[in-house]
């Protein structure tokens, strides 16, 4: 039933990208949005069913069809993958929905490359096997690049061609060092296999510098998807020209791919590497928060410095992550939840008023609260959850992660050894600070103050427009399509605000087995000061090329 | 002869070299029916010569078998089943491109009766004559059991590409580049025949098998551990055949050479010519190596590594050169056949990982790689022999913005590959890659493996623009004036091989199983010549 369900995520998109490209164009929007409905009441059932909410197991646990070349088809998924996959199934309805008033041309391809992203993004989360994954990983790059580079704003071609290019160099490294972790294994066990279970076995096995080089070529692709700070550039750009619909998308899932990546596959497989790299990595964590939340301060444009709080929100995420401890993980994953969830909310109501406004400059915009109080109503709420005010759900997963990362100090007395500890909560949580200026003033230019409106350009629909384009029916405020997509999202957030607690106990088994191997190594960490000897890790070349010692 | 014929080796040689005799009667056929008064016959050129080929694929399912190979005396016995059945396959494809295209403009005068029948000015004839003629001879590569049959069958896949180069259109440029090509097509041959000579003389016989026999005696080999004459003899071979595959140091012509051929003629010389190279190197590198051999040096057993150090740093650095001249040449283009010159030199630095990667793993690779580069680039090229501008061919990139909006299916087949030649998956293109990628990690190779991933990445920029400029683009005034040619047997080998980009993933594992028998013998090959005992002891054993 299990299987059959996950079987079902994946194919029902795929069949709804083929309905609609033979479909005439009218009907392409309602197939979608039914079609995204439909996957998202499978996911439901799908999670109603999922046994390991407590165990942190995968399931369904069946073993796959092997397709050749060791690649096994096999979906199953822990928790947190569960919790993506809701995630993804959950934003993409409101993404369609969304969408019908801002796109008029070539729509049938805009709808059919929506389907075929939601199916990679729910393979992501469903794989068991590397290639899989990598392949439902990749793929999602090619939807995304045409919807960037059709649907986008002025600068779409660039931005999309670096948005590609970007992540492709990225993850062709991951690629190599997954088949790099399978050729090692199989010239060990005598048998191709991509298992993500049995390599992570083996790979934790390997030789600390191989585990070393090995986790740098993991974290190659994971590192500029997420992103991480000094790659990150690729991404204030794409979600600046990117349509509304793939904006949302993008935050709310694309970006958790790499941190999903780095969670499913990164930390499990090299822990030495993970333990060895653990403060670099931590310290870019700190650095994007605090860099890019400096940089959303000088921003103009509403949309980038949406954009690059994602980035500095991302940074929180990661170093929960990589505080190593079930805690900061844990508050991780909440965080990846929560930061899909209001950033995606806060993409689609600056998609708004671009369709009335046909601008995303702040010093244009202003005091729109006097025009559009409903609108107005849901970007202070969203604004609120995404900087992290308690009682919405933005706070849990920054708290936890700040945590995770404070008591990860050496001889913890919380119980919970680590390499990080308080001076880079500390640090990093005057990315708190700075993200409360930045979102305050925000909204103080977009929502308060006296009206602002771009020169001679009124809101669509609204009677006294001169000469202005009325075929698209908006009101001046929020149309009931456009609040009823925003309710759902505001409810989530409310609730995950006021009760974190199913989810925290739901995802603290997965992230413990994840971590599982961590506090042995972190413990000779801190007593040795290094896992790998450094003479020895000179040159890349020479740790990955050594044969295997059976094949000697 | 009558001793040549009863000897049962002679006789298995035969009866393996069945398609390429097959293809040869055809190519004779074929250039009689050409000069054919009646036109009907004519226009049955391209729908014979693909009958031989189809003909040629069934014969060679039937001839090649493991105790004929194993008779045969061939290095790499069963070679010849998978590598003849994907020559014969794509031959079909590239038929399908060519047909139409050669001597349109003349048959056309012909119909109308602006112009009398003159059997001097008809070409197609010749150039499908040709055409079987290359194919038999890259097929005869694969069943060689010594360096003359070596020799004789790579120049009778080259000789033929000149000419179809020289006639695949009217004009100069493609005669400059057949004159080009012709020239350095000589050096190359010279190059590697003064090779096989320093063979010779390094092992005293031409039998390759006899002569990986002799390289592991002690009296063929210095005191070293390496046979230096045979070294430099294999290294000069190596770069000779670089040439096939238009690898660096020998790749400067391919540019040129695919600028000035037609579309259809430059597809063909996109894939014959480099599978050519790549068999020849397949036949020729297991000569000096083998896995696990072991060889007497003063006294004592030593395990040798796949390929003596100097052949394979040769080849290493040949492979990594050949991938970054490749993708870097390749992003300075704006024509989009120079771009794919470069990158099918790009393409043949990631073949010779599979080959440095070892005979079996390895080559298992580079045979699967090749299915899907194959189809690939067909599906490209198609698509180009699928346009016309002013019916001359359409070179430049700006000739395909927005080509979706006039010629859909056209513009998503020409993406579809292009995405596939980026090595996304879950296109053909990327589970080449992955084969490819797996077995070298698994020889060692590592450095090679990232290599090849910065460059893969660094090709996704080019591919790019072939997928963003058809499908994206706006289209202007210069494309307003490019039109689908008439014939719609290009645009249907397009849709064929777009479509199986997306579709042969689903046979992957069958695929994949049809590349690996071609190197499964090599380990229970006798190294001493056969006798039939042997034969047919090994022929039972499977």
């Amino acid at each position: 039933m299990l299987s059959t369900l996950s079987t079902l995520l994946l194919i029902l998109p795929l069949l709804a990208a083929g309905a609609i490209a033979l479909a005439p164009e009218r009907l392409s929007k309602w197939i979608a949005t039914f079609a995204t409905l439909g996957v998202f009441a499978v996911s439901l059932a799908f999670a109603w069913g999922f046994p390991g909410w407590t165990d942190g197991s995968i399931a369904p646990a069946d073993a796959g069809i092997p397709i050749g070349l060791g690649i096994q088809l096999s979906l199953g998924a822990d928790a947190v993958g569960v919790m993506l996959i809701l995630l993804t199934t959950f934003l993409m309805p409101l993404a369609m929905i969304g969408s019908f008033t801002a796109v008029k041309e070539r729509l049938r391809e805009y709808y059919g490359w929506f389907m075929l992203l939601e199916a990679a993004m729910l393979g992501v989360f469903l794989a068991k096997d590397a290639i899989v994954f990598y392949t439902a990983y990749e793929f999602t790059l090619v939807p995304m690049y045409f919807l960037i580079a059709i649907y986008g704003g002025a600068d779409r071609r660039p931005a999309s061609i670096k948005f590609f290019l970007y992540t492709f160099f990225g993850s062709m490294l991951t690629l190599a060092g997954v088949i790099y972790i399978a050729a090692q294994n199989a010239m060990a066990a005598g048998e191709w296999t991509f298992d993500l279970a049995r390599l992570a076995e083996f790979a934790s096995s390997m030789s600390p510098e191989r585990q070393f080089w090995v986790f740098i070529l993991l974290m190659a692709g994971f590192a500029v998807k997420v992103p991480l700070f000094p790659w990150h550039t690729w991404l204030p750009l794409a979600h600046d020209q990117a349509p509304t619909a793939g904006s949302v998308i993008l935050a709310g899932t694309l970006l958790k791919l790499g941190t999903y990546g780095v969670y499913r596959i990164a930390l499990p497989s090299a822990p030495i590497g993970g333990v060895e790299l653990n403060q670099l990595l931590a310290v870019l964590c700190i650095l994007g928060i605090v860099v890019t939340a400096l940089i959303c301060w000088v921003q103009h444009d509403v949309k980038k410095l949406v954009a690059y709080s994602s980035v500095s929100h991302l940074g929180f995420c990661m170093l929960g992550l990589f505080s190593l401890n079930s805690i900061g993980a844990t508050g991780s994953v909440m965080y990846m939840i929560n930061h899909g969830l209001s950033t995606g909310a806060l993409f689609l109501c600056i998609g708004m008023i671009y369709e009335r406004y046909h601008t995303k400059d702040m010093d244009q915009l202003g005091g729109l609260f006097r025009r559009m109080p409903v609108w107005s109503f849901f970007m202070v709420f969203f604004t609120f959850a995404s900087l992290g005010l308690p009682g919405l759900n933005g706070f849990i997963g920054e708290f936890l992660c700040l945590m995770g990362c404070f008591i990860a100090e050496p001889n913890s007395v919380a119980g919970y050894p680590g390499i990080l500890g308080p001076w880079y909560a500390v640090v990093a949580g005057s990315g708190l600070v700075l993200a409360a200026m930045y979102l305050l003033i925000m909204l103080g230019k977009l929502v308060w103050g006296p009206l602002k409106e771009p020169h001679g350009a009124e809101p669509h629909g609204h009677g006294h427009g001169h000469g202005h384009d009325h075929a698209d029916g908006l009101p001046t405020d929020l149309s009931a399509r456009e609040i009823g997509i925003l309710i759902p999202l505001a409810v989530v957030c409310l609730a995950i605000g006021l009760y974190p607690k199913p989810m925290l106990e739901a995802i603290a088994p997965s992230v413990e087995k994840t971590l599982a191997a961590y506090p042995k190594h972190v413990e000779k960490y801190v007593r040795d000061g290094s896992l790998v000897k450094p003479a020895e890790s000179k040159d890349p070349t020479v740790a990955l090329a050594q044969p295997a010692d059976s094949i000697k | 002869m009558t001793i040549l014929a009863s000897s049962p080796s002679m006789s298995a040689k035969l009866a393996l070299i069945a398609p390429e005799i097959l293809l040869l009667a055809g190519a004779v056929l074929v250039a009689v029916l050409g000069l054919s008064r009646n036109a009907s016959l004519r226009r049955a050129v391209p729908l014979v010569t693909g009958l031989f080929l189809v003909g040629s694929i069934v014969v060679s399912a039937i001839v090649t078998t493991p105790e004929r190979s194993v008779q045969a005396g061939l290095l790499m016995p069963m070679l010849g089943g998978y590598a003849k059945a994907l020559i014969a396959s794509i031959g079909l494809l590239l038929v399908m491109v060519a047909g139409p295209s050669i001597d349109r403009r003349l048959e056309e005068a012909f119909d109308s009766g602006r112009a009398a029948f003159d059997p001097i000015r008809v070409m197609r004839g010749e150039f499908f004559s040709f055409f079987l003629l290359s194919i038999a001879g890259t097929m005869l590569i694969a069943t060689t059991s010594d360096l003359i049959w070596l020799f004789l069958a790579l120049e009778l896949a080259s000789l033929p590409t000149y000419v179809m180069v020289a006639v695949s259109r009217g004009t100069r440029r493609a005669q400059e580049a057949a004159v080009k090509y012709f020239f350095l097509g000589a050096l190359s041959a010279a190059t590697f025949l003064y090779g096989f000579s320093l063979l010779y003389g390094a092992t005293g016989t031409l039998e390759l098998q006899e002569m990986a026999a002799r390289l592991t005696q002690a009296e063929y080999i210095d005191a070293s551990g390496v046979p230096t004459l045979a070294m430099l003899g294999a290294v000069l071979a190596i770069l000779g055949i670089a040439f096939k595959l238009a690898a660096v140091p020998m790749h400067f012509y391919a540019a040129d050479v695919y600028e000035g051929a037609s579309a259809s003629t430059t597809a063909f010389l996109g894939f014959m010519p480099k599978i050519a190279g790549v068999l020849a190197l397949m036949v020729l590198l297991p000569v000096f190596g083998d896995v696990g051999r072991t060889i007497l040096v003063e006294g004592q057993s030593v395990t040798m590594p796949w390929l003596p150090a100097p052949i394979a740093a040769v080849l290493w650095m040949v492979a990594v050169l050949t991938m970054t001249l490749g993708n870097v040449g390749a992003l300075l283009q704006r024509n989009v056949k120079r771009m794919l010159a470069y990158s099918s030199i790009a393409q043949s630095g990631y073949l010779m990982i599979g080959l440095l990667s070892g005979p079996e793993a390895g080559f298992n690779a580079v045979l699967f790689y090749l299915l899907g580069y194959g189809v690939t680039n067909t599906a490209m090229f198609a698509v180009l022999a699928s346009l016309e501008r002013n019916g001359e061919d359409v070179e430049t990139l700006d000739d395909l913005a927005g080509l979706r909006t006039r010629h859909p299916v056209l513009a998503w087949m020409l993406a579809a590959s292009a995405i596939s030649l980026i090595g996304m998956p879950p296109l053909i293109g990327f589970f080449g890659k992955l084969a490819l990628f797996s077995s070298a990690f698994e020889a060692g190779q590592s450095t090679l493996v990232i290599v090849a991933a910065v460059n893969s990445a660094i090709s996704a920029f080019y591919y790019l623009q072939l997928v963003a400029v058809p499908m994206l683009g706006q289209p202007n005034a210069r494309t307003e004036t490019v039109q689908a040619v008439p014939s719609a047997w290009p645009r249907l080998a397009a849709i064929v091989c777009g479509v199986g980009v997306i579709l042969l993933p689903l046979g992957l594992d069958r695929l994949i199983r049809a590349a690996s028998t071609s190197t499964e013998q090599l380990a229970q090959t006798p190294v001493s010549p056969t006798d039939d005992a042997q034969a047919s002891a090994t022929g039972a054993a499977r």
